[in-house]
């Protein structure tokens, strides 16, 4: 189904508003979700040819609170859904501009952000959580999540079935999480959109065209956040550290798709206006705000994205924001990533060096990433052989296509006297 | 994360079954698949054919040669796979150990290779 991008828009944006004014009058969210996809999917067959409503948000929630009342006096209705001469149906329609709607103007913002918090229930796991997510925020048909993640429908049917079911059984219910748990309750929601983020970051320029493009779904989402809490200096972070990634895409991957490390990249094809939203918004965030690890991170990539090419990076800058992240939010891929930054400031050796205290840790010892950067360092340390050996184990341990290739391309082309400068892995 | 899960099968191993203990084998399989088909996890499930109905195909000098078989010298052949789309590999060992086929005989666990970003 092709739909005007417009429309498509359209509906996206009004997708959790309208799915929040169904669950706060009727509590239950389960049955609102599925009214509001019966609502979006009749609106994505009617308004391209009979145009949009003068109130398109009244539209839905006046279809979508019929489809509720259908579906409480039918049982058959999950199975009318999903049949799709059923979907082509015309909805009801409402006269246009009608039912003046109590919530239409107040609430949008908390709404979206009450139905992130819902999603993200920690009851739920990762993918289910992602699925959720895309479906009742994102506004995603069940079809376009399954797509993205290279599934069969029916699989993610069931996904997101399962995971209504599980916000049903544990008695959630449509409010913002007490100041008691929202620290927590945020830093899953964060973690989602950065799930969902990375999810498409290869996506596009992969074998897989089908992909859903979830990078510019996980910075929309990430921005209606932002919106709704701009004092946060973690949801601020975020959004900068995405924008200031996502700026990088098209120079990340070669027309082959190979990845191409950040130290090989054409800089002129980055996306100068993301990189400027990015680097202000980081800015005026590290001025004002808590300081947080999502922040640390962002303004690492403002350092990379502002120098003019590799040589121009200012390494002690990022090795400083580097040694913070260590001290602050510890974690054993900070110190991997700082390794790099070590090796840049004070020569490969010192880097390797760094790298020891990970052989000791047992989650990260035959970590892919930790053998890509030890095969980097020990290539610029003028050891070829044992860089080829490392790029090898590497490629190995990946589970990524992309990075597979790569790694085993850096191994093939390792001369005795290479000096060729593969980036790590971390792009950033 | 995507993980395939192969079941070998020997000839010898599965005709030594009690007709009862066959139908119960299948049986949990069976379950085992409708609870992961209903947890949204199971990409798909597949039995292969007998062997007898499997082909080989090589091509030397652009010119395709088609046998039977293979008629492998192992008693063990591909019988069956599942592909599963969970949490991690925690979960994928997990779900392995369920299937019935890994008290009888073995069940290999294979991450399947994804496209997505390397994270940031």
């Amino acid at each position: 189904m092709t739909i005007d991008r417009g429309v498509e828009d359209l509906l996206r944006a009004l997708a959790p508003q309208v799915l929040a004014a169904l669950v706060r009058r009727s509590g239950r969210f389960d049955a609102s979700e599925d009214a509001v996809q019966e609502a979006l999917l009749a609106a994505s067959l009617q308004w391209p040819e009979q145009g949009i409503p003068d109130n398109p948000r009244a539209w839905l929630v006046t279809v979508a609170t019929r489809r509720l009342a259908d579906a409480a006096r039918s049982e058959s209705a999950r199975r009318r859904r999903e049949d799709v001469t059923a979907a082509r149906e015309p909805a009801p329609a409402p006269s246009h501009g009608d039912p003046a709607d109590p919530d239409a103007v107040s609430g949008d913002r908390d709404d979206t952000l009450t139905l992130l918090f819902l999603c993200c229930h920690p009851e739920l796991s990762p993918p289910s959580q992602l699925a959720l997510t895309l479906r009742a925020v994102g506004g995603l048909t069940t079809a376009e999540i399954a797509r993205a993640f290279l599934v069969p429908e029916a699989t993610m049917a069931q996904r997101i079935s399962r995971a209504k079911q599980r916000i049903k059984a544990s008695g959630a219910h449509f409010r913002l999480p007490p100041d008691t748990e929202w620290a927590d309750r945020l830093a899953v929601v964060l973690h989602v959109l950065y799930l969902v983020f990375n999810e498409g970051y290869m996506a596009t320029s992969g074998p897989d065209l089908q992909r859903t493009d979830l990078t510019a779904e996980a910075i929309r989402l990430t921005r209606a956040v932002h919106r709704a809490l701009p004092d946060d200096g973690e949801v601020a972070g975020l959004l900068a550290l995405m924008l200031l990634t996502d700026a990088r895409r098209a120079a990340r991957t070669g027309p082959d798709g190979n990845l191409v490390p950040l130290a090989e990249q054409d800089r002129s094809r980055w996306d100068r206006a993301a990189i400027d939203e990015g680097v202000a918004l980081i800015t005026a965030t590290l001025a004002t705000a808590r300081l947080g690890p999502y922040q640390l991170q962002a303004a690492i990539a403002a350092v990379h994205d502002e120098a003019a090419g590799d040589e121009e990076t200012d390494w002690p800058q990022v090795l400083a924001l580097y040694d913070l992240l260590a001290r602050l939010w510890p974690s054993p891929m900070v110190t991997l990533n700082r390794a790099v930054a070590v090796a840049m400031v004070r020569g490969p050796q010192a880097g390797l060096d760094e790298l020891v205290v990970l052989d000791a840790d047992e989650r990260m010892a035959d970590h892919h990433r930790v053998h890509a950067v030890r095969a980097h360092l020990l290539e610029l340390a003028g050891d070829p052989e044992a860089a080829r050996a490392s790029y090898r184990e590497a490629a190995r341990r990946t589970t990524s296509l992309a990075e597979r290739r790569y790694l085993e391309l850096c191994a093939r082309r390792i001369t005795p006297r290479a000096t060729t400068s593969a980036m790590n892995m971390s792009g950033t | 994360m995507k993980y395939m899960l192969i079941i070998y099968g020997n000839q010898e191993t599965w005709d030594s079954f009690d007709p009862d203990v066959m139908a119960d084998i299948i049986r949990q399989t069976d379950a085992l698949n409708s609870e992961l088909a209903a947890s949204g996890e199971l990409v798909g499930a597949f039995g292969l054919a007998d062997r007898v109905q499997a082909r080989t195909v090589r091509v030397r000098d652009d010119v395709p040669a088609v046998t039977d078989g293979p008629y492998l010298e192992a008693k063990e052949y591909l019988a069956s796979f599942t592909i599963v789309d969970c949490d991690g590999p925690e979960r994928a060992l997990e779900i392995a150990a369920r299937n019935p086929a890994s008290r009888y005989g073995q069940v290999e666990v294979w991450p399947i290779l994804h496209e997505a970003g390397v994270e940031m």
